[in-house]
């Protein structure tokens, strides 16, 4: 029987669109959670057993970061998600600083949209996270970030 | 009818300048999302937000969608079948931090349903090919599944 539970973080824009676009990877989970900062249609809301909205951020604004920062321990500490997946972007960084704090197993997946070099988040996301992925052949390296395929 | 988005994030005032000097020379309706863009255009309304149910609709209604070259509307667009004209966000101009939305236009070219401009001509020429062109091939997203499959190996084994 599947116990994982598994809370995928995004940004709205293309990091949503990229993590509804692997939704199939969390079939089998026992309960998938969702935290976005941007409101979902009605039929995207039916992928996931409950959805949490937290505040945009980004590097240039710390007080942002913050309150995100507090929304995604609560979260967390409500879910205690098994596994916790991200496409980016800060939101999605600062979930797996805080999914480190409370031993939960990370993965984060670079953009697609970078195609060139990781986001300074997925740079940072490589010394965290359990599984660090870039969607592009050629940015793996020995050690990170693993090409694993893409959503294209 | 020009379905005109610039995405969730940032402004884009120069493609919604340039737009407004396109249907200048060929008319036509557009439902316009700007986000927090500041030009007022004389030829068509302006929306900030649409709630993605709005958006989904007006997307598939459109005849083509002109939009930043951001990774949510292409995936729409390769999702819903859809013809796309991107216009690159450049650094430059302050449009974005970096530059990597002309490696994903460039990324974007083997779709036979994306098109790429970066000025009012080219704008002109692309959504014309667009409106004419029909969509003759299936869109093969090859490498999706493979990384689905082993996503979830991983995290039925985490």
């Amino acid at each position: 029987m599947k116990k994982t539970n598994v809370l995928a973080v995004c940004s709205g824009g293309g990091h949503l669109e990229q993590m509804l676009c692997i939704k199939e990877a969390f079939g089998e989970v026992k309960k998938l959670s969702l935290c976005t900062t941007i409101e979902l249609s009605e039929r995207d809301l039916s992928s996931f057993s409950r959805v949490y909205l937290v505040p945009d951020c980004n590097r240039d604004q710390v007080f942002n970061v913050m309150k995100c920062f507090l929304k995604i321990v609560k979260i967390i500490i409500l879910e205690r998600p098994k596994v916790i997946v991200t496409t980016g972007a800060a939101p999605g960084l600062l979930a797996i600083v805080v999914g480190r704090l409370f031993n939960v197993k990370t993965i984060w997946i670079d953009s697609v949209a970078n195609a060139e070099r990781l986001s300074l988040s997925g740079k940072l996301a490589g010394k965290l996270a359990h599984l660090w992925l870039t969607q592009w052949p050629h940015l793996e390296k020995k050690n990170g970030p693993f090409y694993w395929g893409n959503v294209l | 009818m020009i379905f005109l988005t610039v995405g969730t994030q940032l402004p884009f005032d120069r493609l919604v300048e340039e737009m407004d000097q396109v249907i200048t020379e060929i008319g036509g309706d557009v439902v316009a999302q700007v986000g927090r863009s500041e030009y007022k255009p004389a030829n068509f309304k302006l929306n900030s937000k649409l709630s993605r149910e709005k958006f989904e609709e007006v997307f598939i209604e459109a005849d083509v969608i002109v939009s930043h070259a951001g990774m949510g509307t292409i995936l729409t667009a390769l999702r819903l079948k859809k013809p796309l004209v991107i216009f690159p966000r450049l650094q430059k101009f302050n449009e974005h931090r970096n530059d990597h939305q002309l490696a994903t236009a460039s990324n974007m070219k083997r779709y036979s349903n994306i098109y790429i401009a970066t000025n009012k001509d080219e704008l002109i020429s692309c959504i014309s090919s667009a409106c004419n062109k029909p969509m003759t091939r299936e869109i093969e997203l090859l490498n999706r599944s493979g990384f689905i499959k082993k996503l979830k190996l991983f995290i039925e084994n985490a």
